[in-house]
């Protein structure tokens, strides 16, 4: 019976020429010396970014306006996280890997109700004032069309919006206490309570700060700031750093998805892309197993190169 | 004849481990002589700095999340695991393309060359989250857009890149335990395998 047929891209020959002397133990110290000293040498040189953190108070104090249009917004339901969707909320199924709604199917694991959570919930943490807790009888003794309608007649005329004497003025009738809300959210903010009252349940301790940043990133602020840093998804923003620092250059595959099309004009281009990147990398881990592509280092003969000696002698 | 000894697990294992991993195979004093190119020189130096990159991590521990915001040492070693995530990440890259052209996963060495994009995967992985654990402007910016990503898959359910505590804990624990224990078991199988041989000449010319 004759022998299994050698296969040029499965199997390797038995190497039968000669060694040479190799001492593993000193390569790895060089190495690690090396390396050591080249850190220092580029930490010493180039140091590190570190942005302060934006908070909301920097928020409502450098764009009152977007700050306040951006609570109404979270009142009415038309910011990112109020029609978000899976994990948050139920306001919409997400996004679609065809068929696949794969968020929605997980559900609601983290709850977040954008006017509670973010408007009216931290407006009742404050301490007591006569207007504004006025406001909040009013607005919960009512019925939930009349709160929308309130809410809908402030949006209508929210184009008026000003800010003066560090007051929010809006030019709305028959809007009810959402004035009083918008007004009195938006002087917290500029105090720095709403910051606190933001951070996930209240408590002494937390760590956790879905809250504040869903709010923050629901206004225009923080993405006029990262445009001037060159971070939006438009501009390669995945793969970049503060201050051009080098970023994350290893996303530069998953960042490059974003810019062509169908990916870039996508509502799911994020599950799309996810989906691409999860399917090119089980190619990658099954690489040695799936004829063509394995046989391409065979084929493109750089392997040559890197072994040129050995094909010289 | 086989004695109780011999059938102990312990002996069992020993002997398994020393038949598969002579002292000869883990520290060799020689090596093939077609192992001559500088591409060589990228394994050993992605573990290098993967050593870098967990040294000062260690150090950064010592005095928690703050310190590298508020003094210039803090700073410093923050600035040592930054550059030495950078020269991990691009020696790796090499190191991958450099085996990829070497067809590395020949001669019964396909567990290798899988370890080996696992421990890639588990670095992404890893250098994330610790860029979203900055607790500055930029982890601010990175999580709450990559929220959407991984929200999409379902994954940002149980993996919630708002939640600092969480991503913290994934990047000084989990992830640096798996990207160790994978880079430990990859070696490893390339001191069992060895180096991958060249293509037969007469083979890659007539293909």
């Amino acid at each position: 019976m004759s022998s299994k047929a050698f296969r040029p891209d499965v199997d390797a020959p038995e190497w039968k020429g000669g060694h040479s002397p190799y001492d593993i133990i000193k390569e790895g110290t060089i190495a690690l010396v090396v390396v050591g000293l080249l850190t220092v040498i580029l930490a010493t040189l180039f140091g590190a970014p570190d942005d302060h953190e934006i908070t909301i108070k920097n928020w409502a104090n450098a764009a009152p306006t977007d700050f306040a249009m951006t609570a109404i917004n979270e009142m009415n339901g038309t910011t990112t996280t109020a029609g978000y969707g899976a994990p948050y909320n139920t306001a919409s199924d997400g996004q679609k890997l065809g068929p696949l709604t794969l968020a929605k199917w997980v559900g609601v694991r983290i709850p977040i109700n954008t006017e509670q959570d973010f408007v009216l919930g931290p407006l009742e943490s404050l301490p007591y004032n006569a207007q504004l807790s006025s406001a909040l009888s009013t607005w919960k003794s009512a019925s939930t069309s009349q709160q929308t309608t309130w809410v809908n007649n402030y949006t209508k005329a929210d184009s008026t919006m000003t800010f003066k004497n560090g007051q929010i003025a809006v030019n709305a009738s028959n809007a009810g206490p959402v004035p009083v809300f918008i007004n009195d959210l938006t002087a917290m903010a500029r105090s720095g309570a709403l910051d606190t009252a933001l951070v996930q349940g209240g408590n002494f301790f937390s760590m956790d700060y879905t809250k504040p940043l869903l709010f923050l990133s629901d206004g225009g602020y923080l993405a006029q700031l990262a445009e001037k840093q060159h971070l939006l998804g438009s501009q390669w923003g995945m793969m970049n750093e503060t201050n051009s620092y080098p970023g994350q250059a290893w996303l530069w595959l998953y960042t490059f998805w974003y810019q062509v099309s169908p990916f870039s004009t996508s509502a799911n281009a994020d599950v799309q892309v996810w989906a691409t990147m999860m399917l090119l990398s089980v190619i990658l881990l099954f690489l040695p197993l799936i004829p063509g592509l394995r046989a391409i280092p065979r084929k493109v003969k750089v392997y040559r190169l890197i072994w040129r000696e050995h094909y010289r002698n | 004849m086989s004695t109780s000894i011999d059938q102990q697990w312990t002996t069992r294992l020993r002997r398994r481990v020393a038949g598969k991993l002579p002292p000869e195979k883990l520290l060799p004093d020689t090596q093939p002589a077609y192992v001559s190119s500088w591409i060589y020189v990228f394994g050993v130096t992605t573990m290098s700095a993967l050593a870098v990159v967990i040294g000062s991590g260690l150090i950064l521990a010592l005095r928690g999340p703050q310190w590298w915001h508020e003094s210039s040492i803090g700073h410093f070693v923050n600035s040592l695991h930054l550059w030495s995530v950078e020269i991990f990440f691009f020696a790796m890259v090499v190191h991958l393309w450099g085996k990829f052209f070497m067809g590395a996963w020949r001669g019964g060495r396909t567990a290798t060359w899988m370890t080996g994009v696992v421990t890639f995967l588990a670095s992404i992985a890893t250098a994330f989250t610790g860029y979203a654990s900055q607790s500055n402007f930029d982890s601010q910016w990175i999580t709450t857009q990559a929220k959407d990503g991984i929200n999409s898959t379902g994954a940002g359910a149980f993996f919630n890149v708002l939640n600092l505590g969480q991503m913290l804990m994934w990047h000084i624990v989990l992830l640096p335990l798996a990207a160790v224990v994978l880079t430990a078991l990859h070696v490893l199988l390339v001191r069992i395998k060895g180096v991958v041989p060249p293509y037969e000449d007469k083979v890659g010319e007539a293909q």
